[in-house]
């Protein structure tokens, strides 16, 4: 029952990484830009849920604080592309990619600054009950429980989305050949402005589900997991929604096996090991493409 | 219909179109030929909104599109079918059209992608297909049914012919007869000269970024220059 634990521990992970992972290749498959502010995306939800949950400070109700974390983080994420990345729409992708660094420091010195450096504990029962279920003589928490469930209602509206509404389809046009896409009168604009939101949207429940999970935050809490979803959605193969799942719950799971081991201290490198392998073997991830080139 | 003047469009510090000007009236059919490189699709790019003229204007049907955003262009009734036919390659041909079909009302759609299949029978038994796995023809095919799907008044193909055997290019251009006999006027960009003033009333001809000689197309199949340099002979 040690393994089911573990298991249980690296789905709950995975999905987490999985939902940070879809922003950055959502984002990347629509503009190909690595938007390494993502991570700090999550930051600001996690301070947005903290703040309006905890009975020392807004005591607002779950349901309340959820659609106003997840509704901040797509305002920031509009935001700061209008800002600092639609100016550079035509410049050099490494000055966006530049840009995306400033902003992530921006928006972890604002956090430092407003919220101090002194992590700060995340209100998890007032978000997702304690206790849990037992299937067989196995118990497992409500926490990881909700994650995984909730990580993966989010997959399917997301497919749903990108698959079948016109919103979505314009999406990937877009993405696949933005001067072709606004040959059929679609606004490349508006499209890279939902695309941002959306993202920011899923960064929105990761950002929950990490404080309910990890209850500690703090202004850094971004760089780690931004980075670790940034892997997840190579290791799928960046611009690729499904990859960024399979790479989410991928990475997740090694963590968790390297754990269970006994390594835990290596469960980081090991995740970089396999980004390694994985891009010496398959350079464009799991599901990735080999994009050809245009003649 | 369309009214150019005084194009002049820039790549950076290359200077492409040279202070163009030019006309499509309403019913025509009007090719612009020239050798590789002489600017055709630059000029219908800065139709399209796609690339900037830094002087001058271009009217459609009446009101200046010069400086208006490329994607309020198609709504006018202006659709562009792109050089190298630039379908969607990972949606399938279904998708294709719905997106052809943006900029117009969704309670219509499906009849009218029931014209496009009438018009190209291949593209119905492709519906579902990825459009990457199509061939050059199909692919021409779908780009001018999805161009279609936006209700054009005025239609710009850029180079429809490349690439494709020539049974096909037949195909293509009777397909472009047919669609101007039900009333879209056509701006027909070719390197394939000769079978561009086939079934254009008038030509332009287009060299280094300058149009040095226009006429009907007949005139123009008919002179010596343009039969040396573009007709072979």
């Amino acid at each position: 029952m040690f393994f089911v634990s573990h298991l249980v521990n690296g789905l709950q992970l995975g999905s987490i990484y999985a939902l940070v992972a879809l922003g950055y290749t959502m984002v990347y498959g629509i503009i190909k830009l690595l938007n390494f502010a993502h991570g700090d995306f999550i930051m600001v939800g996690g301070y947005i849920a903290l703040f309006s949950l905890s009975t020392t400070f807004f005591g607002l109700p779950p349901a309340v604080a959820v659609v106003l974390t997840i509704v901040g983080c797509m305002l920031l994420a509009v935001v700061v592309e209008k800002l600092a990345y639609r100016p550079l729409r035509n410049a050099p992708r490494i000055s966006v990619l530049i840009t995306a660094i400033g902003v992530s420091l921006l928006l972890q010195n604002l956090a430092q600054y407003f919220f101090g450096a002194t992590p700060m504990n995340f209100p998890t029962h007032l978000l997702i009950p304690a206790g849990g279920i037992t299937m067989g003589d196995v118990f497992v928490a409500y926490t990881p429980l909700i994650t995984i469930i909730a990580a993966l209602i989010s997959m399917v509206i997301l497919t749903y989305l990108v698959q079948r509404t016109k919103l979505g389809k314009a999406m990937r046009a877009v993405s696949e050949d933005t001067e072709a896409a606004q040959l059929m009168g679609i606004n490349v604009n508006t499209i890279i402005t939902f695309t941002f939101a959306v993202g920011a949207g899923l960064a929105g429940i990761g950002a929950l589900l990490y404080g309910a999970g990890y209850p500690r935050i703090e202004h850094t809490l971004g760089v780690m997991l931004g980075l670790m979803a940034f892997v997840a959605a190579v290791v799928g193969g960046i611009g690729s929604i499904p990859g960024a799942m399979i790479g989410g719950f991928a990475i997740g799971l090694v963590e968790a096996l390297v754990t269970a081991l006994g390594f835990s201290e290596w469960r980081i490198g090991a995740v970089f090991l396999i980004l390694i392998i994985v891009l010496m073997v398959r350079p464009t991830g799991i599901m990735g493409r080999s994009m050809m080139e245009k003649v | 219909m369309l009214k150019i003047s005084d194009m002049n469009v820039y790549y950076g510090s290359i200077y492409a179109i040279k202070g163009v000007d030019f006309e499509v009236n309403e019913g025509e059919i009007v090719t612009l030929i020239g050798a590789n490189g002489a600017g055709k699709s630059t000029i219908l790019k800065t139709i399209s909104g796609l690339l900037r003229s830094k002087t001058g204007s271009i009217e459609f049907d009446g009101e200046a599109i010069g400086n208006t955003a490329s994607h309020t262009i198609v709504k006018r009734g202006l659709a562009h079918v792109p050089e190298g036919r630039r379908v969607f390659l990972q949606m399938s041909v279904q998708e294709n059209l719905e997106m052809g079909n943006y900029t117009q009302s969704n309670k219509t759609m499906n009849q009218r992608i029931e014209q496009v299949f009438e018009r190209f029978p291949r593209l119905l038994e492709r519906r579902k297909q990825v459009a990457g796995t199509l061939s050059g023809g199909e692919q021409q095919m779908l780009a001018m049914g999805r161009a279609l799907m936006s209700r054009p008044k005025l239609l710009m193909l850029d180079e429809p012919s490349m690439g494709l055997a020539p049974l096909l290019v037949e195909q293509i251009f009777d397909i472009i007869r047919e669609l101007n006999k039900a009333g879209v006027t056509i701006l027909l960009v070719e390197q394939n000269a000769n079978m561009a003033l086939n079934i254009a009333d008038r030509g332009y001809v287009l060299e280094t970024g300058k149009i040095v000689l226009t006429d009907s197309a007949k005139a123009l199949q008919a002179n010596d220059a343009v039969r040396k340099a573009y007709l072979g002979g």
